[in-house]
């Protein structure tokens, strides 16, 4: 395990309990990016997920207890933060983003010169389709999310994205914890602090374990949860990224 | 009248027993302000049974009975809403020192592993004998 900063690029994992495909991606991701820095945020995982993390250059974070994707990212960010990383990608433990895609979207970044660049699997490209009250969940998201960030999203719950140093700033204090907060709500943290977000097309993988749901009710709940999380983040008083001590 | 001796008895426990609470440090002092607000107004109702027939009266209640069931629901929910915001305000607090505790851990494996590359003094043993 190595612990001084070797690279700009920090790639950050969020793992709870993914002993199986966890050590699949690492690989992957070590060979796709001979120059990045790899972080394992564990959170909290009752399996040996930390063990297994543990291969490679990948730097190991142990949260004590379970916080969510959310809180496992702001402690990503605030890593990052204190070590001076300039670029942050995060990507989801399960194997579902492509590491080969990652070069693309940090190149993104510079070249559409925005602070966050989205992996969005239905820009024209990747098969992933998502049928009935959750694609129409899906649709509304990212039409009014569109809306508040200004640039067309079609894929507003990825958890494949791209972070310059003012986005790692700014994420370092403010990220919610709240189911869908970590992508929702983020968005509309990141675009009233005035940061630019864009998005291009990757592929998504089937995830290495688990299906996702169908189930109507389910879609229902996930619906409103996540209208929800967006009505509340856009009454929210904004936070400018340079106010907040890092 | 029995009923009364026991109605103003029992506020005046409810009094004693914050009081006691509060000087055990069980109750921090600004929940217990709520509370024992909330307990002398009670104790002064129970004293003096027709100031609540008086208040009530006043507001435009018909039952006096009503009204005190009222102001209980609207304390309860008003105790009920302060928890919340109190438990929010616990998890943000949790979260940011099992961030820090994490980060703190990193450091540490990191320091660590440097110290034994460098073959310097390992904490892997504990320091209970020393070789003679």
């Amino acid at each position: 395990m190595t612990s001084a900063r070797t690279s700009d690029l920090l790639v950050v994992v969020p793992a709870w309990n993914e002993q199986e495909a966890l050590p699949g991606v690492l690989d992957e991701l070590h060979d796709a990016l001979p120059g990045a820095d790899f972080l394992v945020v564990n959170d909290g995982s009752s399996d040996r997920t930390s063990e297994v993390a543990r291969r490679g250059r990948t730097m190991v974070l142990d949260l004590p207890v379970n916080l969510g994707v959310g809180g496992a990212m702001r402690a990503g960010y605030k890593f990052a933060a204190r070590k001076g990383y300039g670029v942050v990608v995060q990507v989801d433990g399960d194997g579902q983003h492509d590491p080969a895609d990652v070069p693309r979207v940090v190149e993104a970044l510079t070249s559409a010169e925005a602070d966050i660049v989205i992996g969005a699997r239905f820009a024209d490209k990747g098969a992933y389709v998502a049928r009935g009250p959750r694609r129409w969940a899906m649709k509304l998201l990212s039409f009014s999310l569109s809306k508040v960030v200004g640039t067309r999203l079609t894929d507003t719950t990825s958890g494949f994205k791209a972070s310059n140093r003012r986005a790692i700033e700014l994420f370092a204090v403010d990220y919610p914890a709240e189911y869908l907060g970590d992508t929702i709500e983020s968005l509309v943290i990141a675009s009233r602090a005035g940061l630019t977000i864009r998005q291009i097309g990757v592929e998504m993988r089937p995830r290495a374990g688990g299906t996702p749901s169908h189930n109507p009710a389910k879609a229902a709940l996930f619906l409103g949860r996540a209208v929800l999380a967006l009505v509340i983040a856009l009454s929210r008083p904004s936070r400018q990224p340079n106010g907040a001590t890092s | 009248m029995s009923g009364y001796y026991f109605a103003l008895a029992s506020c005046v426990a409810l009094v004693v027993f914050l009081v006691v609470l509060l000087r055990r440090r069980r109750l921090r002092e600004k929940y217990a302000t709520t509370w024992i607000v909330l307990a002398l107004g009670v104790c002064g109702l129970g004293a003096f049974p027709h100031l609540v027939e008086a208040i009530a009266s006043a507001v435009g209640v018909e039952t006096p009975s009503n009204l005190i069931f009222a102001l209980a629901l609207m304390v309860l929910l008003g105790v009920c809403i302060q928890l919340s915001i109190e438990i929010t305000e616990l998890e943000e607090e949790t979260r940011t020192l099992a961030e820090e505790m994490a980060l703190l851990r990193f450091d540490l494996e990191s320091l660590r592993s440097t110290v034994d590359a460098a073959g310097g003094p390992t904490d892997t043993e504990p320091h209970t004998s020393s070789p003679t």
